[in-house]
């Protein structure tokens, strides 16, 4: 879009006059009128930009509406695309690999305009667009009598760390929470959502994935009633709505702009997060400048757990399940050259005998196994034990149904790979990896997969074992995590004896 | 700055691996858009073909062909308003769903780099049918400003030839969110600008081909309007 500078304000001009007008990029300084009191500006619009970062084409005002409201400095244009030390840099996503930019002749400034790749999916933004967000009033709402409608009550361990959420919440720090799977993380947020709430602050809470998203909305929603909650995804209906609560994924942080008070940001060490750069740009971007930010994982990266050990981040831990039983420790069993075996159709005998055993016993239990193309070898061998057996990864389109039916107790035994390490949980079941030493079986990935046994109070026990041909740093490491929180768990008293 | 870049797949991303032999050493070297694995999912049209829209007969029922026509093409033949007017459409892929997410990203996404991954394709046909004039099927004022540009225009930019804009479009509603009779008997959409065609052979790109009408409609105008013979090209049937 090209613009005419005049008098301290910008005029978007759709003809191409080249001598008079610029694209958005190659105005220096973008002008920002001062705000106009007496100006009536439009509340669907405040309530549609406050704290978004958005393009004109996902605007649903015609751009007479949005300039006017530019030129009374309720609304702000920034370039789409910043150019930093002569180098492109995407606003929306901070991409800046060269390799993620490309160039077309574009009809709306009729030049060579640079777009971004790497973000095109939620609206292509060019060297020519602006981002246009809100510069006036924040929406005001009111607040219902009691904000908190849950009434369970915390474990010791839970009850430590929510006052720890609270404090940081209240004063604008980051924390990480570093809680056991199933340890109970949700509710421990719930004191500090409250006391944001109260406030008339505005929180968030951000997960790479959007099955989290699924299942936190309702839990949250039920423990907020009078509160309106936004739930955004890819291809959610509610991608317009102004909330003082938003659950969602990472990728729609990219929208928002300088618009929470609290994030929570939930799973940080899951794909796509740890390696998508733009989403942890996206989450920092979506944050106030005076904000809190609470970090919730089970399994910190190692720079992480370091920067804790030596003082440099403040964390609080929750080492222990709510039911107070310690976490299953794994068992390391040696299988051999199990994809030797698998070539000839076979699997190696202690792995046969631990499936037999479960199948047996009517015991369910979750199978793991490194790549795709192993595990579907594998199925047809173990399904002579069991025609029932089902195998599920990423790409399946039958992943939930096949999930479902594992809850139902309809399969003994579900081969996976790592797409269930973690997020599902099975009351009852035992746990086996085979192949634990493959790459992809990152320490965290380990401990994430041992996770998934012993869940549920009934059930506190469950059986662990990593088929190894060789042990890895990371099964160690894994193996160390699980056994110092439990050692933490039984000194602070969170653990029955 | 890397002195060697590694080229990454525009449609993956993922770096694309060259296979070190002979011919890579001593051929010049050809700028790569495509890994093999993304590569291997666009199927080119092959075979017998319908002689006049270019679809494959291979995959239609023996009752929707009769000889070395399609169905449809008999049914616009037979109607004394279009017969004639298109003389041959040539398309390269099959329309299946890995085509059609490329197409999506292409066209309404507005990934305008994805043209030159088509482009290595269509040079071929260019150079081949050799025609006078290369004509885009343009868009409205209106979508060309929200795309930011125009699909078919960019494709024979990118193969290196130069487009001839011979169109422009009178009425602006999306094609595809109508039936194949409504598409036939909307009046004129295009109108033909003040270039000499008389006597030319035109060589019409879009897209897709999926009624046939869009071309049909430029076809019967330009014709009308004195061009000697018309084609078409389009990167799908």
């Amino acid at each position: 879009m090209r613009f005419h500078v005049k008098d301290d304000c910008l005029f978007p001009v759709r003809d191409k006059e080249k001598e008079t007008t610029i694209p958005i990029s190659q105005i220096p300084i973008i002008p920002q009128p001062t705000l106009n009191l007496n100006f009536v500006f439009n509340p669907d619009l405040q309530l549609l930009l406050t704290g978004k970062q958005l393009i004109l084409d996902d605007l649903p005002f015609t751009l007479e509406e949005i300039q006017k409201h530019y030129e009374n400095g309720y609304v702000t244009y920034r370039k789409g695309i910043e150019y930093i030390r002569g180098l492109p840099v995407c606003s929306r996503c901070g991409n800046k690999e060269e390799n993620w930019f490309a160039q077309f002749p574009c009809s709306r400034c009729g030049e060579i305009c640079l777009y971004c790749r790497k973000c095109l999916m939620m609206g292509r933004i060019s060297a020519c667009t602006p981002l246009i967000g809100w510069n006036g009033p924040n929406p005001v709402h009111t607040l219902p009598e009691s904000i908190l409608g849950w009434k369970g009550r915390l474990s010791d361990g839970q009850q430590a760390a929510s006052n720890d959420v609270v404090e940081a919440v209240n004063n604008n720090k980051e924390l990480l929470v570093w809680a056991v799977c199933g340890a109970g993380k949700t509710e421990v947020l719930f004191a500090a959502i409250e006391s944001a709430l109260a406030l008339k602050k505005r929180v968030c809470i951000a997960t790479p994935r959007t099955d989290v998203v699924l299942e936190l909305t309702p839990r949250l929603k039920a423990a907020f009633p009078g509160i309106t909650a936004a739930s955004l995804y890819g291809g959610s209906e509610e991608r317009h709505l102004y909330a003082p609560l938003t659950i969602a994924t990472t990728h729609q942080l990219l929208r928002f702009y300088h618009a929470f008070d609290t994030v929570i940001l939930d799973e940080v060490d899951a794909f796509p997060y740890t390696v998508e750069e733009s989403l942890q740009y996206a989450a920092v971007q979506a944050r106030r400048p005076e904000s809190a930010m609470i970090y919730l994982t089970a399994t910190p990266n190692e720079k992480w757990q370091r920067e804790c050990r030596t003082g440099k981040r403040a964390f609080t831990t929750i080492p222990a399940r709510f039911h107070r039983h310690p976490l299953p420790v794994p068992r390391f069993t040696w299988c051999g050259n199990w994809q030797k075996h698998l070539k000839k159709d076979k699997l190696p005998a202690n792995v046969l005998h631990w499936i037999k055993e479960r199948i047996q016993n009517h015991k369910q239990a979750l199978v793991f196994f490194p790549h795709i193309p192993l595990m579907e070898k594998a199925l047809p061998i173990l399904r002579q034990l069991s025609p029932d057996i089902e195998a599920v990864h990423a790409e399946d389109p039958d992943r939930k149904e096949k999930v479902q039916k594992m809850r139902n107790k309809e399969i003994p035994l579900l081969l996976t790979t790592t797409i269930l390490e973690r997020g599902v949980t099975f009351p009852n079941i035992d746990v086996a990896v085979i192949g634990a030493e493959d790459d992809i079986f990152t320490d965290s990935a380990l401990v994430q997969i041992s996770g998934r046994a012993g869940r549920s109070k009934d059930y506190p026990d469950g059986i662990v074992t990593f088929f190894h041909y060789g042990k890895t740093e990371a099964m160690l490491k894994a193996r160390k995590q699980i056994t110092v929180m439990n050692h933490e768990g039984i000194r602070r008293g969170l653990i029955e004896t | 700055m890397k002195l060697f870049p590694n080229a990454h797949c525009l449609i993956c991303h993922e770096i694309i691996l060259n296979p070190i032999g002979w011919g890579a050493i001593f051929s010049e070297e050809k700028e790569q858009f495509l890994c093999k694995t993304c590569e291997i999912r666009f199927e080119k049209i092959e075979g017998e073909t319908c002689q006049i829209c270019g679809r494959m007969l291979s995959y239609l029922d023996e009752n929707f062909r009769k000889g070395e026509l399609c169905n449809d093409c008999i049914r616009w033949e037979e109607d004394d308003q279009w017969s004639g007017y298109l003389e041959r459409n040539h398309s390269i892929f099959i329309y299946n769903d890995f085509f059609k997410e490329v197409l999506a990203t292409y066209k309404f996404r507005g990934d305008y780099v994805l043209a030159k991954i088509f482009a290595d394709y269509l040079k071929v046909f260019l150079k081949k049918i050799k025609p006078d004039m290369i004509v885009p099927i343009p868009l409205s004022d209106e979508r060309l400003y929200e795309r930011g540009f125009n699909q078919a225009e960019a494709l024979i930019i990118e193969s290196g030839f130069a487009p001839t804009q011979l169109l422009t479009r009178v009425h602006s509603e999306k094609q595809s969110k109508k039936s194949r009779m409504e598409r036939i008997h909307i009046p004129q959409v295009f109108q033909v600008n003040p270039v000499e065609i008389k006597g030319k052979a035109i060589l019409l790109i879009d897209d897709i081909y999926t009624t046939g009408s869009t071309l049909r409609h430029a076809a019967k105008l330009l014709k009308e309007s004195g061009a000697e013979r018309i084609q078409s090209l389009t990167l799908a049937r």
